[in-house]
C-alpha cells in the first residue's frame, strides 16, 4: 500500500493515461448497455408487458420469425387448454401494417388480435378497452407518433377503418413497431384476405371463414410447471417461453448478438490495455524490483503492492467512466434513439471491466516473481 | 576444487560475517566458470573490508553469497552466527531485510519515494520497530535537509548518502557495499567512503566493500584481492 499509492502518485501521467482509456471503455459500456436495453424494450417490450407465460407455435415454424410464419387453429389451443398446469391458453394473432390516420400521419402498428375477455387484454393505461369490432387499444409510444384516442386508421391497401379507443399502460412495442390491440375476430377478418374497405361490423367480421391464428398463448396456473413436450406433441405444436420467444420476434437475436459481440470485444480490450500497461510498468522497474527483492522484500508483498495499484486505477477510472456514460445516456433517454439505462447489465458491466481488468493486470503482475535480485548487483556477479 | 577450511578457529565467532571454504561455479558445460573458488574470508564487528580485483574476478558473487541472494555449491556462510545454509528461500528474504543492509551502484533508490519515504519503506517491509528514526539516521548521514526530496532532485553523491542510511535502517549486522563510488567524481568518492568507514566504526556493523577504485581504500581496514574466484593477499 505503501509504496503502490506513491507510485501512483509518482507517475500520475503513465497511470492516468492507462486510467483514461478505461474510462473511455467504461462510457462505452453505459451506452451500449443503454442502446442494447433500449433495443430489446423496442423490440419485445410489447411481450414482455404479456401476462403469458409461453407461445405455442405450429409445429415445424422456423423459430427466428415465428410470430409470423406460424398459423394455429382453435383445436390446438382447445388442447393446450387441458394440459396440466396450464391455467389459459388463448388464440393470439399477429400481423405487421401501415396505417394512415385521418390527418394524412403515417404510423406502423403490430396488430395483436385477441379475445377482448381473455387474460391476454391489455391494462388500459388511459382511454378504455376494446369492446367493438372496429376499435383498437395503442401502445402509449403511439401518442409520439401521432395516435391520438378518437382517431381513425385506416389500414393500407385494405382500407379496413379502425378507431383508437384506449393506450396501454407503458410501453407496448414489437419489432419496434408499436402495439395495437384489436379483437381476434377483426384480426381474422383482416388476415383473411377477404375484407371490404370502411368500419368492420360485427356481421361482417363472422362471416369470414378464417379461424386461425398465429399463436397459442399460454398461462401457467400459479406455481405449475408446463410440461411442454408432452403438451407439444398432444397439440402439434413447438412451445418457447416468453423469454425464449424474444428470439421468435423480428431482429431481436441479430441486434443483441451485435451488441454482444461488441461488447465482449470491449472487455477483451479493457483486459489487453491493462494487461500490457502493466507488462510495460513492471519491464520499466525490473530493476527497482531487483532492489527491493535483493534487500529482503517478500514477492508476495509485491504482488500484492502491484494488483492493489491496478485494483484502484481500475476502480476509479471505471467509475469515473460508468458516470460520464450515465450522464452522457441521460441525455440520450429522451431522444428518439432507442436507449434505456438499467441498473442491473450497467452494474455487470462495471464489475466485468474491474475484474477482466484485474485478470489482465494480474497476468502481467506474475512477472514479478521471476525478477532475479541478482540483478541488483553490479551486473556480472 | 578444496572444501578444506582455511579459518583456524571458525566457531568461537558469532558477529559479523564468516565465510568458510564456499565454492561457486556459474554457467554450465564448457562455458562454466568458477567464480568462487575455496573462498574463505572473515570480518569482524565494526570492521571495513574492502574487496579489489579485475572485473569478473568474482566479487559480486561474493556479495551474492554472502548477501544470502546466492547459495554457494559449497562452504558455509554465517552472518551474525547464522548459517545460511540453514535458511528457506522466505528465511533467507526475511534476514535479508532486518540483519544484511545493501548499499549499490548509484544509490538504486526507488524512483517514487522521497528520502525519508525510502527507509520508511525498509521499516515497513521489516515489519519490526526497533529500526532507527529515519530522519535522525538521514541527519547523520548529512541528508535531513533533503528528507522530502525525491531520487531525481539528488545529486549521485547524495542518493548514495541516501542508499547508505536506507541500508542502515533496520540496524543490521552486515553492511554489503557494491561500487559505491562508481557513479561519482572524486572529491564526492571520498565523502562516501569515509561516511561508511564512520558507520562502520560506530555502529559496529561488519562491512564489505567492493571496489574498483584504489583511492578510497585508505578508509578501509583491511583490502583483499581477488583473482579468479580466489582470495589474494
Amino acid at each position: 500500500m505503501f509504496l503502490a499509492l506513491r507510485e501512483l502518485r509518482f507517475a500520475r501521467a503513465r497511470f492516468g493515461l492507462m486510467g483514461g482509456v478505461v474510462a473511455l471503455i467504461a462510457v462505452l459500456m453505459v451506452l451500449l448497455s443503454g442502446l442494447s436495453s433500449g433495443l430489446v424494450n423496442d423490440g419485445v417490450s410489447g411481450l414482455k408487458s404479456m401476462p403469458a407465460t409461453a407461445f405455442a407455435f405450429n409445429e415445424g415454424t422456423k423459430t427466428d420469425n415465428a410470430f409470423s410464419r406460424s398459423v394455429v387453429d382453435e383445436g390446438q389451443a382447445d388442447t393446450w387448454a387441458e394440459q396440466p398446469g396450464v391455467e389459459d391458453a388463448a388464440l393470439m394473432g399477429t400481423a405487421m401494417m401501415n396505417g394512415t390516420t385521418g390527418n394524412g400521419t403515417q404510423v406502423d402498428l403490430a396488430l395483436f388480435g385477441i379475445e377482448p375477455d381473455s387474460f391476454l387484454a391489455p391494462e388500459i393505461g388511459e382511454g378504455r378497452g376494446i369492446e367493438a369490432p372496429d376499435e383498437i387499444v395503442v401502445s402509449s409510444t403511439a401518442a409520439d407518433a401521432g395516435l391520438a384516442i378518437g382517431d381513425v386508421v385506416t389500414l393500407e391497401r385494405i382500407d379496413v377503418e379502425l378507431t383508437v379507443v384506449g393506450y396501454t399502460d407503458g410501453q407496448a412495442t414489437f419489432g419496434h413497431v408499436d402495439l395495437a390491440y384489436l379483437p381476434l375476430d377483426t384480426w381474422q377478418y383482416v388476415a383473411s384476405g377477404q375484407s371490404s374497405p370502411g368500419t368492420p361490423t360485427q356481421a361482417a367480421v363472422s362471416s369470414v371463414d378464417f379461424d386461425t391464428a398465429s399463436t397459442v398463448a399460454l398461462k401457467a396456473a400459479d406455481g405449475a410447471d408446463i410440461d411442454f413436450a408432452a403438451g407439444d406433441s398432444a397439440a402439434g405444436t413447438v412451445t418457447s417461453t416468453l423469454a425464449e420467444s424474444f428470439d421468435a420476434s423480428p431482429g431481436y437475436s441479430a441486434e443483441t448478438m451485435t451488441l454482444e459481440m461488441i461488447q465482449v470485444f470491449l472487455y477483451a480490450i479493457c483486459a489487453l490495455v491493462v494487461g500490457a500497461f502493466f507488462t510495460v510498468w513492471t519491464i520499466q522497474r525490473r530493476h527497482e524490483l531487483a532492489v527491493l527483492r535483493a534487500v529482503g522484500a517478500s514477492t508476495g508483498y509485491l504482488l500484492r503492492d502491484g494488483l492493489l495499484q491496478a485494483a484502484i486505477i481500475l476502480v476509479v477510472s471505471t467509475v469515473v467512466g460508468i458516470l460520464a456514460g450515465l450522464g452522457m445516456g441521460a441525455g440520450l433517454s429522451g431522444t428518439a434513439m432507442p436507449f434505456a439505462l438499467e441498473a442491473a447489465p450497467i452494474a455487470t458491466a462495471t464489475v466485468l471491466t474491474i475484474v477482466l481488468g484485474l485478470v489482465g493486470a494480474a497476468l502481467a503482475i506474475v512477472r514479478i516473481s521471476r525478477v532475479d535480485p541478482l540483478v541488483a548487483l553490479g551486473g556480472q556477479r | 576444487m578444496s572444501t578444506e577450511t582455511q579459518t583456524s578457529n571458525p566457531g568461537t565467532r558469532t558477529g559479523g560475517l564468516l565465510i568458510s571454504g564456499a565454492n561457486l561455479a556459474l554457467g554450465d558445460g564448457e562455458a562454466t566458470v568458477q567464480a568462487l573458488d575455496n573462498v574463505t574470508l572473515s570480518v569482524s564487528p565494526g570492521e571495513m573490508v574492502a574487496v579489489v580485483g579485475p572485473s569478473g574476478a568474482g566479487k559480486s558473487s561474493l556479495l551474492a553469497v554472502a548477501g544470502a541472494l546466492t547459495t554457494p555449491d559449497s562452504g558455509t556462510v554465517k552472518v551474525n552466527g547464522v548459517d545460511l545454509g540453514t535458511l528457506s528461500k522466505a528465511e533467507r528474504a526475511k534476514f535479508r531485510l532486518k540483519e544484511i543492509g545493501f548499499v549499490f551502484q548509484s544509490g538504486n533508490l526507488i524512483p517514487a519515494l522521497n528520502a525519508a519515504e525510502q527507509l520508511k519503506l525498509m521499516l515497513k517491509l521489516a515489519g519490526s520497530r526497533d529500526g532507527f528514526d529515519p530522519l535522525e539516521l538521514l541527519a547523520a548521514v548529512g541528508m535531513d535537509h533533503k528528507a522530502k526530496s525525491r531520487p531525481d532532485q539528488l545529486s549521485g553523491g547524495e542518493r548514495q548518502r541516501v542508499g547508505i542510511a536506507r541500508s542502515l535502517v533496520n540496524r543490521p549486522s552486515l553492511l554489503l557495499v557494491d561500487e559505491p563510488t562508481a557513479a561519482l567524481d572524486r572529491a564526492r568518492s571520498q565523502d562516501v567512503v569515509a561516511l561508511l568507514a564512520r558507520e562502520t566504526h560506530e555502529r559496529g556493523v561488519a562491512t564489505v566493500m567492493v571496489t574498483h577504485d584504489h583511492d578510497v581504500l585508505h578508509h578501509c581496514d583491511r583490502v583483499v584481492e581477488m583473482v579468479d574466484g580466489r582470495l589474494v593477499g
